[in-house]
């Protein structure tokens, strides 16, 4: 989000270097005095913020690559061919910082690639590492047509289109098996994680709540770049993107009272425990209050609700992540977590070199479609 | 090579709490600290709680028939092995720490203030074992509260010990069926819960509940992807269909984008 425009740095370039002065900091001590040294983290909770938001949010977050892709090129929904690219940044760059993520929480993070040789098919871990470097790589091959095109490469576009439908089918089937899978983490713990989050359809949820999520996610980067970059907004594409969010909300929102009232726990849910107000903020207000914002036409119409409601969900989602890695799991460990000031501003400068390079790709690449009336889309082969 | 697993047997009622096996883990592994250890640490294996009555109950890894830490680990550096201890690979490990969040048991531990930091449990003496010694906790204890053998011998002998002595344990040994079985077993003057033992895991390997999401996979990847291919097929068929009807009928069909084609067929 950094506007280009004259000399001096803008505010959010300078928050921005101020974010990597820190980071670089804080990295240094990570690197130099171990994890311990920077974070709260601990015997009790060995996963803190960085698992939780940088990585089981930041996937989550990035989910509207693969959803939308599916619903342009599978389901041959044409006119949502617009939010395709930047969607698909959104995704390759949220992967990216990720995999960055991960760099920085690994232990012994010069050890990424053992998964590729060191095999335990039954662990569910061993799978997310094998889907997410595999949608790494078909992200990248979906992004790499921006850059083609920009740099005029013609045959190497061509080739790249005609990949279009495999690319997409891969990256959907890949999806759907590690969105789910980040919730299959928790299925081993049933006596550690509370009853209002672990359920055997944690995965289930997870997919379901990430499909909601990416669509929010795409409804804000659109009013975030429009703003950076004074670009005109897709409204009545993102009015309909609001209302499939609604039903995107209602399957999953109805799964997990079902889940909830199946097990008997939906008096607990509703209850005042420490656990049921996590729960209520996160279904509350990340889910029933911006559906029932959403299902309102004259809402989605009004640029400025369409984008409340949709941060709401994207709220909601961090804190439903948040729970389930760390509120549902306090009681059981005998203690509370909260990150350590450093762990914050790590994840702070991830979030702000994301906005970073998704603002210096959209400057330099055919993103968006030009700005000419009639709207002449990137020429994409159907 | 010995093909019976080898397992511990620790007697709540015959420890004295004298700490030797706290002390000669110590020694055994080259820690630094004293026998007062009453929690598992990067640099205690082991650990000892004293409750009312002199009940001493140790701390260690339980050594799971099935465990959740192997299951967990994405490249194999935990494992199960066939002489019985649960052991671990530094080199192959990348400091996930998974098996810190998935152990039911609550027992790995982490060199949070090293550079190159490793998981750290007991490995039940495993060179020892292999080298046909007993573990160090074992050979010190005076009072014979903590001995080897193949988990089937310590079963059994677990199992006289209560029919012969009435009123001394609780009829249970703790880690018999806990979890699908471990090869650390208790036995308790009282009940296991009263000290702080972990009760209500169940009986069901804890493995088998990621097992029941993971194997759904390759149905996944096939039904998934053909499911896909085949929407594509008619979307897109469907479209074809729709553009040459209405070129048949002579519609102006020209101007108009197969998009808006495909709504209009709706």
């Amino acid at each position: 989000m950094r506007r280009g425009d004259g000399g001096r740095p803008s505010f959010w370039t300078l928050i921005l270097y101020a974010l990597l002065a820190l980071g670089a900091g804080v990295l240094y001590l990570r690197f130099t005095r171990g994890l311990g040294a920077v974070t709260h983290l601990s015997d009790r909770f060995p996963w803190g913020l960085w698992v939780g938001f940088d990585i089981l949010c930041g996937v989550g977050l990035a989910a509207g690559g693969f959803t939308i892709t599916t619903v342009v090129y599978v389901f041959n929904v044409k006119r949502f061919k617009p939010i395709v690219r930047p969607t698909v940044l959104t995704a390759f760059l949220g992967y990216v910082l990720v995999v960055v993520a991960l760099l920085f929480d690994l232990g012994r993070p010069w050890n990424l690639w053992h998964p590729l040789v060191m095999w335990n098919p039954r662990s569910v871990m061993f799978e997310v590492s094998w889907c997410v470097m595999l949608y790494l790589t078909v992200l990248f091959l979906e992004f790499s047509g921006m850059v083609f095109e920009r740099l005029g490469w013609t045959k190497a576009l061509a080739a790249q289109q005609g990949a279009t439908l495999p690319l997409v089918i891969a990256g959907a089937v890949l999806s759907t098996l590690h969105q789910s899978s980040l919730g299959s983490f928790y299925l081993i713990v049933p006596g550690k994680l509370h009853p209002l989050w672990y359920t055997p359809l944690l995965p289930v949820l997870f997919f379901l709540s990430a499909i909601a999520v990416g669509l929010a996610m795409v409804i804000v980067e659109s009013r975030l770049s429009s703003r950076a970059f004074g670009r005109h907004l897709e409204m009545p594409l993102l009015m309909e993107v609001g209302r499939v969010l609604v039903a995107a909300l209602g399957v999953y929102g109805v799964t997990r009272l079902y889940d909830l009232a199946h097990r008997g726990f939906l008096g607990v849910a509703f209850g005042g425990s420490r656990e049921a107000l996590f729960f209520q903020l996160e279904f509350l207000g990340g889910v029933v209050a911006p559906m029932l914002l959403l299902a309102q036409p004259a809402v989605r119409r009004n640029t400025k609700a369409l984008y409340a409601s949709s941060l709401l969900v994207i709220l909601g989602f961090v804190v439903h992540r948040l729970n389930v890695s760390i509120t549902g799991l306090e009681a059981a460990q005998g203690g509370h977590y909260l990150p350590a000031a450093p762990e914050a501003a790590i994840t702070l400068m991830l979030v702000a070199i994301g906005f970073a390079l998704f603002g210096l790709a959209v400057k330099h690449l055919p993103v968006y479609p030009p700005e000419a009336p009639p709207p002449a889309f990137a020429p994409v082969k159907t | 090579m010995e093909t019976a697993s080898r397992a511990l047997l620790i007697d709540i009622v015959r420890c004295i709490g004298c700490r030797g096996c706290v002390a000669a883990c110590k020694e055994a592994h080259s820690f630094t600290g004293s026998d007062q250890e009453t929690e598992l640490s990067a640099t205690a294996y082991t650990a000892m709680v004293d409750f009312d009555g002199d009940r001493h109950v140790r701390k260690l890894c339980m050594h799971c028939l099935k465990p959740s830490c192997a299951s967990v680990c994405p490249v194999g550096a935990l494992t199960k092995t066939a002489a019985g201890p649960v052991t671990y690979d530094a080199r192959k490990c990348l400091g996930c720490r998974y098996c810190m969040v998935a152990c039911p048991f609550n027992v790995p531990r982490y060199e949070w203030s090293r550079v190159v930091p490793a998981v750290r449990k007991c490995d039940m003496c495993a060179d020892r074992v292999a080298a046909g010694k007993v573990p160090a906790c074992v050979e010190i204890c005076p009072a014979e509260a903590t001995v080897a053998g193949t988990r089937e011998e310590l079963l059994a002998e677990a199992h006289r010990r209560i029919a012969e002595n009435p009123g001394t344990y609780v009829p249970q040994v703790y880690g018999e069926s806990e979890v699908g079985g471990t090869s650390v077993l208790f036995l308790s003057p009282v009940p296991f819960e009263e000290l702080a033992f972990q009760v209500g895991l169940g009986t069901q390997p804890l493995p088998d509940l990621t097992w029941n999401a993971l194997e759904k996979i390759p149905g996944v990847v096939t039904v998934g992807g053909a499911m896909l291919f085949a929407i594509w097929w008619i979307t897109h068929r469907r479209e074809e269909v729709a553009l040459a009807g209405a070129r048949g009928a002579g519609e102006a069909a020209a101007t108009v984008t197969a998009g808006e084609v495909k709504h209009a067929a709706r």
